[in-house]
């Protein structure tokens, strides 16, 4: 199918259709509406890492003049849904409530408590000193391991642990244990000649978005609301408020702003319930934004892990076995995502033998939400780095130890399914001879290599496409837009149409204008919404073509349609698109093209990136000097956001090794809430990142394209760490590899 | 607290307004002002996203209270392109895809023309440096440093 | 009601007056780079912000025989632009110029910087490698204090009620003296300095150190002098082994804590680097001249 086709659109470098009012300032971000008479938000939070609530007063709050409404968790509704899917995760409806306003416990410093909502947000913010909270003050836990000894302070006296062979009596902070097996691992360590065995750890990181939360809301109480908010999905904002709240989702219109970066983490919802409930109670639109302090204490994050990972491999570099122990912070409420983390660990790679084993376990910090690829860089991090370990030991270089056990189509996965076609071996072959890879490296650098892979995933979309009485088209989807992908989307309808791109208009609707369309997330969107657009495409041109049909008194069969013009077979007669639309008045009305599908067949995505590092081995500062990240898109449809998603993937992957990490007190309150002491790599931190597009085609998606925002954040934390290692000629294991541990490492060794 | 008169120019155009003593300058343009081009990432001068310029000179709006604005001359994003066309620092942001969300995107212009004014002929690690108070999460400054550059290009007239 | 009211005097008397006779805090405003972010987290409480950028004296730097006249409210950007002031005191200007990134550069100022008073503020370490001093005026008259004296705890400093700091006074260096000035960053820009030395050199026609002076930040409650480090320095020819000894010095002297920056384990090691490096650069600039 799509074989060394010729393409007038795909592969092109086009300008995106929403460029010009992201260069004015123009784009509508979430904290960018106003609304007349609209007032302000603002939400109290726990100064306690761990606490009972045992009393509540909002009285003080309520009668002073300036506030116009309160609301606590008893004005929710008490909810008796369970959960559902969101994005690639589970949301627990009465967890959610609880983190969106706590309920009997707060259960990190940040907890939100109660909110206020006043004309101005200083009056906002000056009020919430009035709410009296009587608090019984408990231990908070902070660290997996302690988290998990059977004496620990208990989050949720009705935890009990999943997944074990016997429910068990007593609570836990330990939610969930996962077991995955393969083939026959004591045997698969028997036939090992050489065996690595190592420890990591990895800390609590955010996603790190430039853009804080925010929404402004209109509660209608006999009509429908509306909520706009920047958020990655916003059927399931509405489905989730919606539940939350105990409001038909008739009720409730979500209109997805222009998302300032979510990865992940702007999948589920902070202050749109809490700021729905303010503008009921006061009969006002009100607006809600986070700080920056508040988007590191009470939102995201990705979640910290400690992990144990043992491969074995005969001498000749035959791997026989891979076992791992992971074990995933959880934060306030069950749902780290331990289980993708257990499943993608090993897949790069085609061994009989494998067991993983996960833990999924609540501590007293902000309640983890999914970031990029959730729980394949912890669990891919570990098992590169004794892949690279183990390469060492056997002596073999590390792309042709990869080469020789790479995961290819027909291999058992873990996890359930034989994979389909991928481009693993390709990555790595591309790796061997990129230029990186063949130059020599000077005194004090070191480099690393490592592969990832992240399924990616498919789901429902839905596109309608109107065309104007002048020929010209709109697009019209469900897909907030995260990185450009409104560009590749104008450019698939142009390629399956025939018309030129400048005529198509992409448009992200809001709940009411266009059917449920999943989340944006799990890499879904080119191939998703994309597979929806070509086949909304597609019945634009079947229709086009009848109507020339009428036309030409022939029937659709007999007319052919090629570069956005209708020929008659017959008589060689010519009608564009343009003329078509023209009449359509006549031939029976305007034409919309239209698709409702659950997609399947979503590829995944293997990539494999080289770091090189340079060392200041007397202050223990890392550079990273060169960096080259190759992945297969199946097929590109814009190369320049293809390429883009490499880069920002490689980039948060080397702030996650070098630098990045949450600093708590004992008494778990966060130390570096902010982008001071949060470390995010700088644009004077990094090189240019060279990419390399590897292309197999995922036969599933008209173009052959794969999902590929999410694996390249998954290479790097093994890259990085292991260049770091090679440098130093020291293993690290623990990250972030910040100057003082990298020094330290470097003292101990000598 | 009794609001302050203040009496500014913002891309060319005199303004008035009124604000607390204690606002930030970057609520003044965003929420008295609806200049919203301008945003906030941080509020505490660690990402630029509410870049400005002051007098010609680069400053964080967050860090400048409102009332300092009086008799001064401020530059927002607002004010990049004429009323008919792009600067040329806004398209090659386009054609380098030097965006993804496009949060960082009003910051990074208006610091890049504050730049480019100051050094015409900047090399790539001058760049890096001069742009490292704009935080980018999505792109890994790639794409964004080849469009700085190809902006210079232009501008200097060496295309 | 809270009551935060903004003054922007034109004189320095003027704002003596203001900072004098305030019944709530007095505020002295020059880049805002820190006090506009403390006035958002302390919106509900009352104080005075008395402007200190619409005084001419205060914005204005000049460089004679007798050395450089800071203006302690000048921005960094427009300090830092100043070749004729860069050639004679680069480690001063390079410290400016690390200050946050080129937005706060364009408001902070040195002044501020040092009244911020914080342990880790970058231009401290290099104004007391260079001997200046701040010439104070306040209600009661003038007083001249020098740098190194000035900052007196975390976040606090010498100044009474109702005075500020009129100039900054760095003295012109001998023949053959340069300066230098580094801190330690886990990345490249923007961070707080884990640690910073700064490196003032005079050097012999025949190479040998004649005089020195050192100064740490960010690896006690205030930055210090460390004559031990000079000590080490003087007399030699700022070989390999006179900069350990400078290091060792340097390490010796440091007095850090252990906290989300660093450990002081980790400040007491790595100061001792930057000193002996800010040495070799001061040095390498001396013999330059």
């Amino acid at each position: 199918m799509s074989e060394a086709r010729e393409y007038k659109y795909i592969g092109q470098r086009t300008i995106r259709p929403d460029g010009f009012d992201k260069v004015t300032g123009r784009a509508d971000f979430g904290a960018d509406l106003s609304l007349p008479g609209m007032i302000w938000g603002k939400i109290l939070r726990s100064p306690h890492a761990h606490a009972r609530i045992n009393k509540i007063d909002t009285s003080k709050a309520e009668a002073h003049p300036d506030v116009m409404a309160v609301v606590t968790h008893q004005d929710f509704p008490a909810v008796t849904a369970g959960g559902f899917a969101v994005g690639e995760g589970q949301v627990d409806f009465k967890d959610l409530s609880k983190n969106v306003l706590a309920d009997d416990k707060v259960l990190y410093h940040g907890h939100p408590i109660a909110a206020i909502a006043a004309k101005t947000e200083a009056a906002a913010e000056a009020a919430l000193s009035l709410i009296d909270v009587d608090f019984e003050v408990l231990k908070p836990v902070l660290d997996i391991a302690e988290a998990m000894k059977p004496d620990a302070p208990l989050l949720h006296a009705d935890l009990f642990t999943q997944g074990l062979a016997e429910q068990p009596e007593k609570a836990s902070n330990i939610a969930s244990r996962m077991e995955l097996k393969k083939g026959d691992i004591e045997a698969g360590f028997a036939a090992a000649e050489v065996i690595v065995e190592r420890d990591f750890s990895t800390p609590t990181v955010h996603q790190g978005y430039i853009e804080p939360h925010a929404t402004t809301v209109r509660y209608e109480a006999d009509g429908q609301s509306m909520v706009w908010c920047s958020t990655q999905g916003h059927f399931d904002v509405r489905a989730i408020i919606s539940t939350l709240l105990s409001m038909d989702l008739s009720k409730l219109k979500v209109i997805a702003s222009e998302i300032g970066g979510g990865f992940g983490a702007k999948t589920t919802v902070y202050l749109e319930p809490v700021a729905l409930m303010l503008s009921k109670k006061s009969g006002r639109p009100v607006k809600m934004a986070m700080t920056r302090e508040e988007v590191f204490r009470a939102s995201g994050p990705g979640s910290a892990t400690r992990s144990r990972v043992k491969i074995g491999a005969r001498k000749d570099g035959t791997i026989t076995a891979m076992k791992a122990e992971l074990n995933y912070a959880a934060g306030a409420f069950k749902g780290s995502p331990m289980a993708p983390g257990c499943m993608t660990a090993f897949t790069p790679y085609d061994v009989e033998n494998m067991y993983v084993e996960g833990y999924d376990v609540v501590v007293n910090k902000p309640k983890a939400a999914a970031y990029r690829a959730p729980g394949a860089p912890q669990a891919e991090f570990a098992a590169e780095m004794v892949i690279n370990e183990l390469a060492d030991e056997l002596g073999i270089d590390p792309i042709e130890f990869r080469l020789q056990n790479a995961a290819k189509e027909g291999t058992q996965t873990i996890y359930g399914p034989k994979l389909k076609v991928v481009g693993l071996v390709e990555c790595l072959e591309a790796a061997k001879n990129s230029p990186q890879y063949k130059q020599a490296l000077a005194e004090n650098q070191g480099r690393g290599l490592a592969s990832g892979f992240w399924f990616n995933i498919g789901g429902q979309s839905s596109v309608v496409i109107n065309m104007k009485p002048d020929g010209t088209g709109t697009i019209i989807e469900g897909s907030p837009d995260i990185g450009g992908s409104r560009a590749s989307m104008q450019m698939m309808a142009a390629e399956e149409l025939g018309i030129d791109i400048s005529r198509l208009t992409p448009v992200v609707a809001d709940t009411e204008h266009i059917a449920y369309s999943a989340t944006t997330g799990g890499s879904r969107t080119t191939f998703a919404t994309g597979m929806a657009v070509i086949e909304a495409a597609q019945d634009v041109v079947r229709q086009l073509k009848e109507r020339a049909a009428a036309v030409w008194n022939v029937t659709a069969e007999q007319v052919e349609w090629e570069d956005g013009v209708a020929t008659n077979v017959a008589s060689g007669e010519k009608l564009s698109a343009t003329e078509i639309c023209q009449s359509a008045e006549k031939t029976g009305g305007q034409v919309s093209g239209r698709a409702n599908i659950n997609a399947r067949g979503a590829g995944p995505s293997f990539a494999v990136h080289l770091c090189d590092v340079e060392v200041d081995k007397e202050t223990g500062k890392t550079d990273v000097v060169r960096y080259t990240a190759i992945q297969d898109a199946g097929k590109a449809i814009h190369p320049s956001y293809v390429e883009g998603q490499y880069q920002g993937g490689a980039a948060q992957g080397i702030g996650w090794a070098l630098n990045e990490e949450y600093i708590y007190s004992e008494d778990g309150v966060m130390e570096n809430a902010g982008f001071l002491d949060y470390r995010i790599p700088l644009s004077s931190d990094l090189p240019m990142i060279e990419t390399v597009i590897v292309e197999v085609p995922n036969s599933f998606h008209p173009f052959g394209v794969r999902g590929v925002g999410e694996t390249g954040i998954i290479p790097p934390l093994a890259a990085v760490a292991t260049a770091v290692s090679d440098a130093i000629g020291v293993r690290m294991g623990d990250l972030p590899c910040s100057p003082p541990k990298v020094l330290k490492a470097i003292q101990d060794a000598s | 607290m009794a609001k302050t008169h203040v009496t500014t120019s913002i891309n060319g155009e005199a303004t008035e307004f009124l604000c607390e003593p204690n606002e930030t300058l970057l609520a003044v343009l965003r929420n008295e002002l609806q200049l919203t081009g301008t945003k906030e990432g941080c509020g505490s001068g660690d990402c630029g996203a509410c870049s400005v310029t002051m007098n010609g000179r680069l400053v964080c709006s967050c860090l400048v209270l409102g009332v300092e604005a009086e008799g001064a001359e401020i530059g927002t994003v607002e004010g990049i392109s004429n009323k008919e066309n792009l600067h040329v620092i806004q398209e090659k942001f386009l054609e380098h895809a030097a965006l993804q969300c496009g949060i960082c995107t009003p910051g990074l212009i208006v610091s890049t023309k504050a730049l480019l004014e100051e050094n015409p002929d900047p090399t790539e690690e001058e760049i890096r440096y001069y742009l490292a108070g704009n935080l980018c999460r999505c792109t890994g400054y790639d794409k964004i440093i080849r469009a700085v550059m190809d902006s210079a290009v232009v501008m200097r007239g060496d295309a | 009601m809270v009551s935060v009211v903004y003054e922007a005097p034109d004189s320095i008397q003027g704002a003596v007056a203001l900072l004098a006779g305030a019944e709530v805090p007095a505020r002295p405003l020059a880049g805002g780079t820190d006090l506009v972010i403390q006035l958002q987290s302390q919106k509900n409480e009352p104080c005075l912000v008395v402007d200190l950028k619409k005084i001419p004296e205060l914005m204005e730097t000049t460089l004679d025989d007798e050395g450089l006249h800071l203006g302690p409210s000048m921005a960094c950007a427009e300090f830092s632009s100043r070749d004729d002031i860069r050639s004679i005191y680069p480690g001063l200007v390079e410290a400016a110029q690390l200050i946050g990134s080129t937005q706060v550069q364009g408001r902070a100022s040195v002044g501020g910087n040092l009244c911020n008073s914080s342990p880790a503020a970058d231009t401290i370490p290099a104004l007391i490698a260079n001997k200046a001093s701040c010439l104070i005026v306040g209600p009661s008259g003038e007083r001249r204090v020098a740098v190194e004296e000035f900052v007196t705890g975390v976040g606090e400093n010498c100044l009474e009620k109702g005075e500020l700091v009129q100039v900054i006074n760095v003295p012109r260096p001998a023949a053959g003296t340069s300066d230098a000035y580094l801190r330690f960053i886990p990345r490249t820009e923007m961070d707080i300095a884990v640690a910073g030395a700064a490196a003032s050199i005079t050097l012999d026609d025949d190479g040998t150190c004649s005089a020195a002076r050192f100064s740490i930040g960010a690896v006690a409650p205030t930055a210090i002098l460390v004559p031990a480090a000079a000590q080490a320095l003087v007399g030699t020819k700022v070989d390999v082994a006179a900069l350990e000894a400078v290091a060792d010095a340097a390490s010796a002297a440091a007095n850090p804590i252990s906290d989300r920056r660093g450990t002081a384990e980790y400040r007491r090691h790595v100061v001792g680097v930057l000193a002996k490096r800010a040495a070799s650069i001061a040095a390498e600039r001396a013999r330059e001249k």
